[in-house]
């Protein structure tokens, strides 16, 4: 819609050695990062807010600036992500409402990417893809060491 | 206390002279303008400042090609005198007299749906002539301290004129300063706003740096002047009719891109830029590709920075106002008060920065009018309630008229057409005090708010681009999201959203 001027509404962030400094995009060059910066805007949070609400659709892919979340499920805290994690993308790639809220700990400055350009977003970056998937591999194994 | 009656002229005849004021609002933009005449209409007292000359904020000036991108529409399918017009009329400010309302279609000239600049700023002029608003104009915001006081904590606000003094600040003071990227060269790139009149064009090779609609715009209106336009940024180009959504590039400017596709001398490219360099009368302008990394080297004869604008917060984060992202945008509650200074509020275009859902990555309207004019009433009257003890008209519904109510309102009300996702209508159900209607608030606040039970409904647009009635319940502390169908006609009243609306508010009201 008619913003300022001319309705220039996505807003790259501010630098890219922020980026290159977080482990999900530490295989891109500059050009690439670039484009990473281009894709995802910027978000702040106060503390307590919910960044994901359990069971509401249309969620998104959220990358951690600064800040820590926690994952509580049904009110109980699971974890807690700091920054360089990452959270949202269980719901966006089944493509089913999240089973649980993501609170900010604190002020949380975060990257947020919309939940329908996930799956572009992965298939143009495999690096960024195989860095999400070890992520995940390493959640999985704590998951099971946990149960163990 | 000096100024207490709001408008009482100065020495000069002008209103608000310096002073004290329980609020005082800056700016006199649509968003200055509209949460002012909302203040006033609840009976708070404030003072509303400008450093312009007169109403219109960046209206005065922008677009720069002379044509808005929102519509208001002189004939459509609701009457202009009633609240659901306002759905398709984006550009008027609202207001309670049936005369002060719709200013902007009765100056439409039958050209073009969407008003030209100068007929936006007669709208704002003639909205303040009609309601008699003051204003103090040419009062220019220079920097801004925090002091004790016995009453607690109170603002001053240094302007060119002298000192104002306020518990509560309303910034309005829009997202239209120029940001361009630093990087090699950049240095000697003009900014959109510098952009000179399109005939100094004539025969130029244009490179436009960016891809939003600040580009598109600047291309689309060059397009018979420049002799060739490259539009380059790293990020594809995303269009509104493609990601449902008006944050993406308007329709209006779809002609470079058709100009493309076929090869008529307009090159959109995905590429970032690395350097700009000087080479006698020309410029070199090094990219690099994003989908191959290989570099591309560009000679223009111009280049433009379409790269952004910032909000003019001045001195605020040294307040301790938190800012956050390239526009400098401050964090702010679902009320748009600072998430970091409480007593600073926001409104117009910046209230952009509360993000609401944003369900799929759709985005408030809070950037343009259609948005903002209703954050403006809702900031108002959560002024007036929580800082003057004004109380909010609660009225009572019956049990039987809740669902036809609330259908009704997700098919035609403005508030939550123009604030998809963002506003919705609440109504509460409380032991001993019944069904109460709690008027229109903000989504992101109901649903993570605590409270008696109540619902809110809203409407909102999924990732297939379906419109639809969303509900949300509240039921022991615990809030759910129930979505209702979707019609081909867009009139929700339909048997299967009654019977589903039944069986959802059933329990509460029972």
């Amino acid at each position: 819609m008619s913003v300022n001027p001319v309705s220039d509404a996505s807003r790259p962030i501010d630098g890219l050695d922020e980026l290159a400094g977080l482990g999900l995009f530490a295989d891109l060059n500059r050009a690439q990062l670039e484009s990473v910066a281009h894709a995802f805007s910027e978000e702040w949070h106060a503390e307590g807010e919910r960044i994901i609400r359990q069971g509401f659709s249309g969620t998104g892919f959220y990358v951690i600036l600064e800040g820590e979340v926690a994952i509580r499920v049904d009110g109980e805290q699971r974890a807690i992500l700091r920054r360089g994690d990452f959270f949202g993308e269980v719901s966006v790639l089944l493509e089913e409402p999240p089973v649980a809220d993501v609170v900010a700990l604190g002020p949380l400055r975060c990257l947020h990417l919309a939940g329908p350009t996930l799956r572009a977003f992965l298939l143009e970056r495999p690096e960024v893809m195989y860095r999400m998937l070890q992520a995940q591999a390493r959640r999985l194994r704590a998951a099971n060491q946990w149960r163990g | 206390m000096a100024g207490l009656a709001a408008g009482r002229p100065s020495e000069d005849g002008r209103p608000f002279p310096p002073g004290e004021y329980p609020v005082v609002v800056i700016g006199s933009g649509p968003g200055g303008l509209q949460v002012s005449y909302c203040l006033q209409r609840l009976g708070i007292e404030h003072a509303l400042l400008s450093a312009d000359e007169a109403p219109g904020g960046m209206f005065r000036r922008f677009p720069f090609f002379q044509r808005l991108l929102s519509w208001t529409k002189p004939y459509a399918p609701a009457e202009r005198d009633t609240r659901a017009y306002e759905w398709y009329d984006w550009n008027s400010l609202l207001a309670d007299d049936p005369d002060h309302r719709a200013v902007m279609a009765g100056l439409m000239d039958g050209t073009s749906e969407f008003p030209t600049r100068p007929d936006m700023e007669r709208n704002l002029a003639t909205f303040v002539e009609r309601t008699g608003l003051p204003v103090r104009y040419g009062c220019r915001w220079e920097s801004s301290q925090r002091e004790a006081s016995a009453e607690g904590d109170r603002f001053v606000i240094v302007t060119d004129e002298g000192e104002y003094r306020a518990r509560i600040c309303v910034f309005a003071v829009g997202v239209a300063e120029a940001w361009t990227p630093p990087g090699p060269g950049m240095d000697q790139v003009p900014h959109y706003v510098d952009t000179r009149p399109a005939e100094t064009y004539a025969g130029r090779r244009l490179f436009i740096i960016g891809k939003q609609n600040s580009g598109f715009e600047l291309a689309n209106g060059l397009l018979p002047w420049a002799r060739s336009i490259v539009l380059a940024s790293p990020r594809s180009a995303t269009f509104s009719i493609t990601n449902h959504s008006l944050a993406g590039i308007r329709a209006r400017y779809l002609q470079p891109v058709e100009d493309f596709v076929v090869g008529g001398g307009v090159h959109v490219v995905n590429a970032s830029i690395e350097r700009v360099e000087r080479r006698g009368d020309a410029f070199l302008v090094h990219t690099r590709r994003s989908e191959n990394g290989q570099p591309l080297v560009v000679e223009a004869d111009d280049v433009i920075a379409a790269t952004g604008f910032q909000a003019p917060l001045r001195d605020l984060a040294a307040l301790g106002v938190a800012l956050f992202g390239q526009s400098r945008l401050p964090a702010q509650s679902p009320f748009w008060e600072s998430a970091t200074v409480p007593g600073i509020f926001f409104a117009g275009t910046i209230t952009q920065g509360a993000a609401g859902l944003k369900k799929y990555g759709i985005p408030s309207s809070s950037g343009a009018v259609a948005g903002y004019r209703y954050n403006a009433r809702v900031l108002a009257e959560q002024i007036a309630e929580r800082h003057f003890g004004w109380q909010r008209p609660r009225p009572e519904l019956e049990a039987a008229a809740v669902v036809p109510y609330l259908l009704d309102e997700a098919t035609q009300a403005p508030e939550l057409w123009n604030q998809r996702s963002y506003l919705a209508r609440a109504i509460s159900v409380e032991a001993g005090s019944g069904i109460r209607d709690e008027g229109i608030v903000p989504l992101a606040w109901f649903v993570d708010s605590s409270g008696p039970d109540a619902l809110a409904v809203a409407v909102e647009t999924d990732d297939r681009g379906d419109i639809h009635p969303a509900v949300y319940v509240r039921r022991a502390g615990r809030v759910d999201e129930r979505l209702l169908e979707s019609h081909p006609l867009l009139d929700f009243r339909t048997p299967g959203n009654r019977a589903q609306l039944e069986e959802i508010v059933r329990p509460l009201v029972a």
